[in-house]
């Protein structure tokens, strides 16, 4: 009888990059069951997917919308995600940094655009930071689990926001439950006219290029990434390893905060309790992509924004459900995850 | 007729041949043990009599007729049962549930029915647990206590029992003994798996004696002595690296004074240790593993803060400080694990950078041509066989060594702290490190040598210091210590030997 055996074996080096694409790949393959079940050729629902919105200059730039929160949140978990710190909170995080801007742009009615945006960015990297720093410094000084923590955290403020919504900040505008508009000097310009491109999507990008930097190129990240990848052996080259993740976890938080802040100042100029779909769990998901590394996060958070305005279209399209899009990305998570854990396997015959 | 044989067992990992031959029986009834230095493949030889590995030739016999065993589910269906060094209990559950898991017969649960059986069963054998308690709320001795019931539960005629003593205090022992006595009455045959020779020489009828994956022999307790057991069990093979000339006497450059230390499980694993390594000399520490070395390597790398004491490097003192400050105090450390000592997914170049970063770094950057600069330095040095590039992990053990002797070495530190340095290296490899121990000893250099191999202490060290359970038991210089002499301090022998005489 011929008997096979699952052996412990590290992957050749270059599986490595390939494995986002093989994962692109074995995604789409497995999410045909749905669009067929739905009644719509998967091959159309490709087409829609991936390439209508690209073809025209709209949609194509409503992607590159979509992206801008997303390139943040998936800084934000990759330079975390790099140094060990397993923060699950981008999403409470944002809506920290979407608060501060709320907030702020109630009363900076006084200042020049040019005052006025740079202290709204401030002001949401600081509040995206205090509010990871609750978890950090749990976990840094009592070695509580960040993963509860973090997650928990992301419940809580989302009751502070709808508390404010329905109290102190109710808009006497409109009486519904959402601040009231952030003042023209606070809001972020298009870059593009005619489109809803905004500054804030440059701020994403040179984020995605800080965090490359910082990992890459300076002594804080490579002691990040040490401690990311060997705790024990980093401690023993002298690396303060509490020291480190607590700075990983601020940073992270700080920018997952400018996501918010380019959702209420870029897109809603009001701070409502639906700011983010999820953006912080998507980060999660294009981190993982992207195998934390920055630049190819910035490409996964792209990918990802494509995938959420073709769900759109192909929604408009076929009739297929919008959440199309969620399972998608949801299995996208799964597939890359498994495929960079069953790369360390070779199975054998015996 | 005997219970187990085995015959000519061969099991290699890669190169490494871990059983080579080994012959060995145990007959019905008995407590044989398996002696041996850790590595000499005494786990080895019992996982593959459990079925947790294939032996690469071989034959098992059970009862005298042969036998395939490919899983643990083969062995418990031949009678075998194994206690292993760590355990394998599902904490949040109770005694009897863990006890049947696995193995309860049909689909529906009746927790009643589980907790009588189990009941019974531990009455029956006379083991002492409480059926209906969680695991998580047991002592070592108790979980221990579990296992062995949970063998018995599914009709175990024979128990492996691999080093069942390493984790359990002096009073769970005696317990026990009581019941591997008590169950051999019984007619369960039992393999006990030890290092420690007068415990060996306690409860055992036959010895086997294992050394670098070849049998030395087996033989009956009643005719030898611990002196013939430290000798088959510490013989090695000898290398050509020998320190040389006399040691000028000098300052000490390390003191450590009184350091009490608490492990990971909050026993107690240094015990008011004293000592001086004085400039120009190898102070080499023998004894055999898990009697405190680890945790004194830590102490003195600032990986574990001592309960109490002092540490001196010359006038300075370290006690507490922290890697960094231990570093910058003048201390070349090679730790125990040189998977722990290098982070393996960096590069060389990384790693031979990370522990003197700031010289690495102009304005919060790092200065990567320096870095590559410094690897490539290092790496012709200490003819080490990587590209700065490569990701350590990529490195055979002994090119990851040399990495880190380099790492430490380079800077010329007053004391040098080495750690099992040529643990699971080939001979080329261990030359060089021994050569480069010995060449820090020669500029002045104080050396801290702690080793599992007998054989290395004895050739490299000025003076030897012996510990045994958290405690230096003597200190003998380098040109009168003998083989035998040493093992019989290591393994506690002449405790014994002080009690009963
Ligand atoms: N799964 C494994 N892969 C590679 N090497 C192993 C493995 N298990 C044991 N070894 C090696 O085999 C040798 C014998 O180990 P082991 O049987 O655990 O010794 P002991 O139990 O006598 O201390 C050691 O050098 C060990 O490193
Ligand atoms: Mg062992």
């Amino acid at each position: 009888m011929v008997k096979f055996r699952i052996e412990k074996a590290p992957a050749p080096l270059w599986i490595k990059p390939l494995i986002p694409l093989i994962a692109i790949i074995v995604t789409f393959l497995v999410t045909s069951i749905l669009v067929v079940m739905a009644n719509a050729n998967p091959l159309e629902a490709y087409y829609y997917f991936l390439l209508s919105p690209l073809s025209n200059r709209v949609s194509a730039l409503e992607t590159l919308v979509k992206a801008t929160p997303l390139l943040l949140t998936g800084a934000s978990v990759t330079i975390a995600f790099a140094s060990g710190y397993w923060n699950i909170g981008a999403e409470g995080q944002l809506y920290a940094g979407a608060i501060a801007a709320a907030g702020l742009g109630m009363v900076l009615g006084n200042f020049p655009p040019i005052l006025a945006i740079p202290i709204m960015l401030i002001g949401g990297f600081a509040a995206g930071m205090l509010w990871a720093s609750i978890p950090a410094l749990l976990k840094v000084k009592l070695a509580v689990d960040e993963v509860v923590t973090t997650l928990l955290l992301n419940s809580v403020i989302l009751f502070i926001v709808s508390f404010l919504l329905n109290g102190p900040w109710r808009d006497p505008v409109s009486g519904w439950p959402q601040s009231p508009q952030i003042v023209d000097s606070a809001q972020l310009p298009r870059l593009i006219s005619r489109s809803r491109l905004h500054l804030g999507f440059l701020v994403a990008i040179i984020m995605i290029l800080i965090v490359w930097f910082i990992l890459t190129r300076t002594s804080l990240g490579l002691k990040m990434r040490a401690v990311g990848h060997g705790q024990e052996a980093a401690r023993f080259m002298g690396v303060n390893v509490g020291q480190t993740m607590l700075t990983a976890a601020l940073i992270s938080g700080g920018i997952a905060g400018l996501a918010g802040v380019t959702e209420v100042a870029g897109i809603h100029f009001h701070l409502i309790d639906a700011i983010s779909p999820g953006f912080g769990y998507s980060g999660i998901i294009a981190a993982t992509l992207g195998a934390l590394n920055p630049l190819g996060v910035g490409l996964a958070a792209m990918f990802i924004g494509l995938i959420d305005t073709g769900a759109q279209t192909v929604s408009r399209s076929l009739g297929v459900p919008v959440y199309l899009g969620n399972v998608v990305q949801a299995t996208l998570l799964l597939v890359t995850l498994g495929m960079f854990l069953l790369q360390n396997y070779r199975i054998r015959r015996d | 007729m005997n219970a187990i044989e085995m015959k000519s067992i061969t099991k290699r990992f890669g190169p490494l041949v871990a059983n080579d031959h080994i012959d060995f029986d145990l007959q019905k009834g008995e407590i044989h043990a398996l002696l041996g230095e850790n590595g000499a493949g005494k786990t080895t030889l019992m996982r593959i009599l459990y079925g947790l590995y294939h032996a690469d030739s071989g034959q098992i016999l059970v009862d005298g007729s042969p036998v395939h065993i490919t899983s643990p589910k083969d062995a418990i269906g031949w009678g075998i049962g194994m206690v292993s060094q760590h355990f394998t209990l599902v904490s949040p559950l109770t005694v009897a549930e863990n006890v049947v898991l696995g193995y309860n017969k049909g689909y529906i649960y009746r927790p009643q029915e589980v907790i009588q059986n189990v009941t019974k069963a531990a009455n029956q054998f006379g083991i002492d647990v409480e059926p209906s308690a969680i695991i998580r709320h047991l002592s070592v001795g108790e979980r221990q206590r579990v296992e062995i019931l949970k063998a018995l539960y599914h009709n175990a005629k024979v128990l492996i029992m691999d080093e069942p003593t390493a984790v359990l205090v002096p009073q769970e022992v005696d317990i026990l003994f009581q019941t591997l006595e008590r169950l051999r009455k019984d007619g369960l045959s039992v393999i006990f798996i030890s290092h420690k020779l007068y415990e060996v020489m306690t409860i055992c009828d036959r010895i086997t004696v294992l050394r670098d994956g070849k049998k030395i022999g087996t033989v009956l307790k009643n005719d030898t002595s611990e002196r013939e057991l430290a000798r088959m069990m510490v013989g090695r093979e000898t290398f050509g690296v020998y320190r040389q000339g006399e040691q000028k006497a000098g300052n000490p450059l390390l003191r450590i004074e009184n350091i009490t230390a608490v492990d990971k499980k909050g026993l107690t694993a240094l015990k008011n240790v004293s000592l001086n390594v004085y400039e120009g000399e190898v102070l080499g520490i023998a004894g055999v593993s898990g009697n405190g070395q680890s945790e004194l390597t830590q102490v003195l790398s600032g990986t574990l803060k001592p309960a109490s004491g002092k540490i001196f490097i010359g006038d300075k003192e370290i006690t507490n400080a922290s890697p960094s400050e231990i570093t910058r105090a003048g201390v070349g450390r090679i730790p125990e694990d040189r998977h722990a000592g290098v982070v393996g997914e960096l590069t060389v170049a990384e790693n031979l950078a990370l522990e003197s970063i700031e010289k690495f770094t102009r304005r919060s950057t790092l200065d990567k041509r320096l870095i590559l600069k410094n690897a490539e330095q290092l790496i012709s040095e200490y003819q080490i066989k990587a590209r700065p590039t490569d990701p350590i992990r990529t490195l055979s053990g002994g090119n990851m060594q040399k990495v880190i002797l380099a790492r430490a070495l380079s800077p010329e530190p007053r004391v040098v702290i080495a750690s099992q340095p040529t643990r699971g290296l080939d001979v080329g490899a261990t030359e060089y490190v021994r050569t480069k121990l010995l060449e820090q000893r020669n500029r002045g250099a104080a050396v801290l040598l702690l080793s599992e191999d007998l054989e290395e202490v004895m050739s490299l060290s000025d003076r030897i210091a012996v510990i045994y359970e958290g405690q230096i038991v003597g200190i003998v210089p380098g040109t009168e210590a003998t083989e035998e002499q040493l093992g019989l301090m290591m393994t506690g022998a002449r405790q014994e030997v002080k009690q009963h005489g």
